[in-house]
């Protein structure tokens, strides 16, 4: 029984002279990284399940204007039609938490701190204590931003974006504290202990990766999740800290009447806005965009590594273009930082900013086609293996194609003049997260349980979910980008106010019965999830897949201090002898 | 469990630097960013304000400030001493310098302290103008991680120095780490004075 | 052009920088679906003839080296670079900077609050009232104040922007609250209205018809019904529309005096 080995296979705490912990030392209040990305990866997906329900209920009022939503609308509102209030915090907390409170803690909190230390033959992560504080910081800032529903002014409502005036005008309160127990401060507030969570995270994965590699692992040599991880944890200690500035001043001029954001002569509801003015809203744009356009690369860039390991394994050839890929990883993450207003050129901007703006976006297309065509390449000469995780490795390709190439329209400024803030945006960004980012994670589930388990998934449940997700989840996105060349703009709570939204309604209800089908072909995933642990097939070795990397030494699950006896790196990743053989990086060839 | 992570107590051959060290360069440029913003947005406010101080020193205590500087600087110096010091193996002078840097780091904070009440007490709130706003923010966001140094350093002195007895060169790293932030901490103030109070 | 015909795709274009921007768009995509469908087909042949079965092995030596897609990698930097230096850069210096001069132009104000948007006519005299914080309420929602001399000819339209065709018309655009965006859809304008600054902007329609204003930024609960009307109508029309407003405004003693065309 893997449980049984799960329990014999755990090593002792040093520090504990021997004794076994505690439950709750063991599995609550863990040190150990497994443990932690176990924690960070079981909230993570409730967060996904909590914020793709909010957009669910959107989507009735976007497909059927002014209806009652069936059977639980009564719960919401009087009359059961989604108001336009509910309608924008629904909309704020569902960008809010995708991101924050998803994607990034399932990619870097959950992948990352499961992997990294496996992965460069580490017992754990440089500071374990840090890491479990910085789980326990993510999940206080998770309860902050649910919280924050039940404020008397209801949730942030402003955008995941937040900007001011309207941030700092919208559900205000009475004085300090009042001020503060609203949910635009809340939402303010979440983010500080979020940001500070991935602030403490990212230090560890740099520093394990870098100083606690195994004898022979050199850098070149690290497997490409490595690279990407590392690559994210230094967009995120780098970027983050410029919004936690921006976030307490916004916090500031909400509860502390300053005007950082504020300009002079506000009249808001007819009355002026008492406050010294003298600010400028355009400041907090680029405070929050110098982070959160590194941020959509830490959205990708785990995923990224994901399917590079993926296709490796089953493409049973080496990845082609290692050092390209390295090195077009590591441009990325460095013009990630010096594009940001292209997120803002309706804002009033000159000749000379927008054009150096448009040239860095159009540089940053480069790499990120390299990486994508390392991949396609590597597909030449293979010999592929239809593994569930294959098949949502090989559906992210098309599907990152299409998220990337629909940026090149909306980072030219020309073209962005019609394309700004409608729908085309929606959808662009959608398929980079959700069929590419997302569909990545879920191949790692898959890639990655038996590992964790010492069980594998089912194989029939998985071929359902990804045949169901990758139709039902074109269905939702595809049609957007019509409905943003109609000119339908974004976060309208009903279009058909508009004539040329009324024109393009019909696709919003192929929209929405899109989204409800992706809904339902997530339960086999989360059935199967569940279920595996304990029934699924076992997997008979410690490298069922075939893989060369260091995670696939140990044995399934990991002990307590990962590898019981050492390791070595002998090659790099990704490679076969001459007669064909896997060569895995720790078998020292015969 | 901390027996197996390497590169505590040793320098890592091809880095140079104990993990510790490590992330606390890591740390430090995130900070450096994090202050960079408000830098910036220090910048922004004045450019476009219409009612800013011609001269920082018309409207806050230069010389209070420049005390301030010196009790910083000079904080710096006992740090480092305490450092050398447990080089040296006396854990005395360690104790001594280390009280010195926390007592002129009080020293820092009774003078802002000072200056904030009398501020208040002219009807000087961050709320009063775009300044205040961002002289409250920046020297409050030093202030707290001045106190955030305080706490670590009066650990560092106390329950914490009893692990020279175990792991004498892990706790001189801790203490060199202590010392870097500290640095940090001084640095960003002798930006901060300048940009507020003489120009 | 009475009922403008929307649809699934872009929407007419009646405006005189459209034809450039839509051509951008146009061809931004057919680079796009060049690259896609390349992409796709090499994919799935790839998907299909290097799939696992009996008797094929992969080539594990990792020798093989691809020169075409570093033709094509270098194709699309030039490409993008040509978009960027040829289309965009020149039509954004077109649409954003090169103004028309004011005494050829009618300058409308253009004001974004929470939810709507008012136009504010300078009046024959051409030149704008002074705006007063103080003075507004519900019946001046930007604060005129009629007894500047400059403000008494001015029309204030509520969510209706009335021009003439084929004439130069700059907006300056603001907003009291929030930030709100100025979107005509057919005229392919968008600008965001920023609290604190007066942003300009122009175009000139070469169609006349019945369209709409939209808000492109989100700015509150009423943001879904910030819709304005955008009426351009012939020379004729408009001229009969002003002179309606000019009387209910200053009684006969208006069209007392000679227009004198260009303010209009």
């Amino acid at each position: 029984m893997s449980h049984d080995s799960h329990n014999h296979s755990h090593g002792h705490d040093h520090s504990h002279g021997g004794h076994e912990l505690p439950f709750w030392r063991k599995y609550i209040f863990s040190t150990d990284h497994k443990v932690i990305g176990l924690q960070y990866g079981i909230t993570a997906v409730f967060f996904l399940l909590f914020g793709f329900s909010l957009m669910l209920l959107m989507r009735w009022q976007l497909a059927f204007p002014k209806q009652a939503i069936p059977l639980i609308g009564k719960l919401f509102t009087e009359d059961g039609v989604l108001s336009p209030e509910l309608y924008n915090q629904f909309g704020a907390m569902h960008g809010t938490i995708m991101v924050f409170l998803g994607v990034v803690p399932l990619a870097v909190g959950a992948f990352g701190n499961y992997l990294v230390p496996l992965q460069v033959g580490a017992h754990d992560m440089a500071f374990p204590k840090l890491n479990m504080m910085s789980y326990w910081v993510y999940f206080v800032g998770g309860i902050v931003m649910l919280l924050s529903f039940m404020t008397p002014t209801g949730a942030a409502a402003s955008g995941w974006t937040s900007y001011p005036p309207l941030s700092v005008v919208n559900g205000p309160g009475e004085g300090f504290w009042g001020g503060l127990f609203t949910g635009q401060s809340m939402w303010l507030l979440g983010m500080v202990f979020l940001i500070t969570s991935s602030l403490l995270g990212s230090v560890n994965t740099i520093v394990t990766a870098i100083q606690l590699r195994v004898k022979g692992l050199s850098f070149m040599r690290w497997p490409v999740l490595v690279w990407a991880q590392v690559t994210t944890a230094f967009l995120l200690l780098l970027a983050f800290p410029p919004l936690e500035a921006a976030g307490i001043m916004q916090l500031m001029d909400r509860v502390g009447g300053t005007s950082f954001f504020m300009p002079s002569g506000l009249v808001v509801s007819g009355e002026a806005w008492k406050a010294s003015g003298g600010g400028n809203p355009i400041l907090w744009q680029h405070l929050f965009w110098f982070l959160a356009h590194p941020e959509v690369y830490v959205l990708i860039l785990p995923a990224v590594g994901i399917v590079g390991e993926i296709i490796a394994v089953n493409t049973k050839k080496p990845l082609y273009g290692y050092k390209t890929l390295v090195y077009s990883v590591l441009f990325l993450g460095f013009m990630s930082f010096i594009v940001w207003a292209h997120h803002m050129f309706m804002t009033g901007m000159g000749v000379t900013m927008s054009t150096f703006f448009q040239a860095t976006t159009m540089i940053i297309s480069v790499p990120s086609v390299i990486i994508l065509t390392t991949y396609l390449l590597t597909l030449w000469g293979a010999s592929i293996r239809y593994t569930v995780p294959m098949l949502f490795a090989t559906a992210f390709l098309p599907m990152f194609a299409i998220g990337g190439l629909t940026g090149l329209p909306l980072g030219l400024t020309a073209s962005d003049i019609h394309l700004h803030d409608t729908y085309y945006v929606i959808g662009h960004f959608h398929y980079v997260v959700a069929p590419g980012t997302l569909f990545a994670l879920m191949a790692g589930v898959y890639h990655w349980y038996p590992k964790i388990s010492g069980r594998f998934m089912s194989d029939t449940l998985g071929k359902i979910h990804f045949w169901l997700s990758v139709i039902a989840i074109n269905g939702v996105f595809m049609p957007m980008f019509f409905m943003g060349m109609a000119g339908v703009s974004r976060r309208l709570y009903d279009q058909t106010v508009y004539a040329h939204g009324l024109a393009a309604q019909p696709l919003n209800v192929i929209m929405s019965v899109s989204a409800w089908i992706l809904a339902i072909a997530q339960l086999p995933f989360l059935y199967n999830m569940a279920t595996s642990w304990k029934w699924g097939k076992k997997a008979e070795s410690n490298n069922p897949w075939g893989a060369t990397t260091l995670e696939w030494a140990a044995s399934s699950p990991p002990p307590h201090e990962n590898f019981t006896t050492p390791v070595e790196v002998y090659r790099a990743p990704y490679e076969y002898s001459s007669n064909k053989k896997l060569l895995p990086q720790f078998v020292q060839e015969a | 469990m901390s027996a197996l992570i390497p590169y505590i107590d040793e320098p890592h051959p091809v880095t140079g630097v104990t993990n510790a060290k490590l992330g606390m360069w890591l740390f430090l440029a995130s900070e450096v960013m994090l202050f960079g913003a408000l830098f910036s947005t220090l910048i922004i406010m004045r450019t476009s304000a219409t009612d800013w101080p011609a001269h920082g020193s018309d409207v806050l205590n230069v010389p209070l400030a420049t005390l301030n500087t010196v009790f910083l600087i000079t904080s710096s110096v006992t740090i480092v001493l305490s450092w050398a010091a447990l080089k040296m193996k006396d854990l005395k002078k360690f104790k001594f310098n280390m009280g010195l840097t926390i007592l002129l780091s009080f020293g820092f904070l009774v003078i802002k302290y000072i200056e904030y009440t009398s501020k208040f007490h002219h009807g000087h709130f961050p709320s009063t103008s775009t300044f205040y706003a961002v002289y409250f923010t920046l020297t409050g966001l030093h202030g707290l991680h001045v106190i955030g140094g305080i706490i670590t350093n009066l650990y560092l002195i106390g329950p914490g120095s009893k692990m020279w007895e175990k792991e004498p060169e892990r706790f001189t790293g801790r203490i060199e780490c202590a010392g870097l932030y500290w640095h940090f901490v001084d640095l960003v103030w002798i930006f901060l004075f300048p940009a507020l109070y003489l120009l | 052009m009475e009922q403008p015909k929307y649809g699934f795709w872009l929407p007419p274009n009646i405006s005189t920088h459209g034809a450039e921007i839509d051509n951008l768009i146009s061809a931004v995509h057919w680079f796009m679906a060049v690259l896609f469908i390349g992409w796709g087909l090499y994919l799935v042949y790839c998907l299909f003839k290097f799939r696992e079965r009996p008797g094929h092995e992969a080539d594990v030596t990792g020798n093989a080296h691809f020169i075409l897609p570093k033709y094509i990698e270098i194709g699309i930097i030039v490409i993008e670079a040509c978009l960027l230096i040829f289309f965009s850069a020149p039509i954004w210096a077109r649409v954003k900077q090169d103004f028309p001069k004011e005494s050829e132009a009618l300058v409308v104000k253009v004001t974004a609050e929470q939810f709507a948007w008012t136009i504010h006519y300078p009046g024959r005299d051409g030149k704008f009232g002074q705006l007063k914080n103080e003075l507004i309420d519900g019946t001046n929602p930007t604060g005129l104040d009629r007894n500047d001399p400059n403000g008494v000819d001015d029309i204030i339209s509520p969510n209706f922007l009335n021009i003439p065709v084929n004439k130069k018309i700059i907006v300056q655009l603001s907003a009291k609250d929030v930030i709100h965006n100025f979107f005509l859809p057919v005229m392919r304008v968008k600008q965001d209205a920023i609290p604190g600054m007066t942003i300009p902007l122009w175009f000139e329609a070469t169609q006349t018809g019945k369209f709409e204003i939209a808000c492109a930024q989100l700015c509150g609960v009423g943001h879904t019904q910030m819709r304005g009307f955008f009426n351009v109508m012939t020379q004729e029309e408009y001229d009969a529309w002003y002179n309606e407003e000019e009387k209910s405004l200053l009684g006969d003693a208006a069209t007392a005096t000679e227009p004198t065309g260009e303010n209009k």
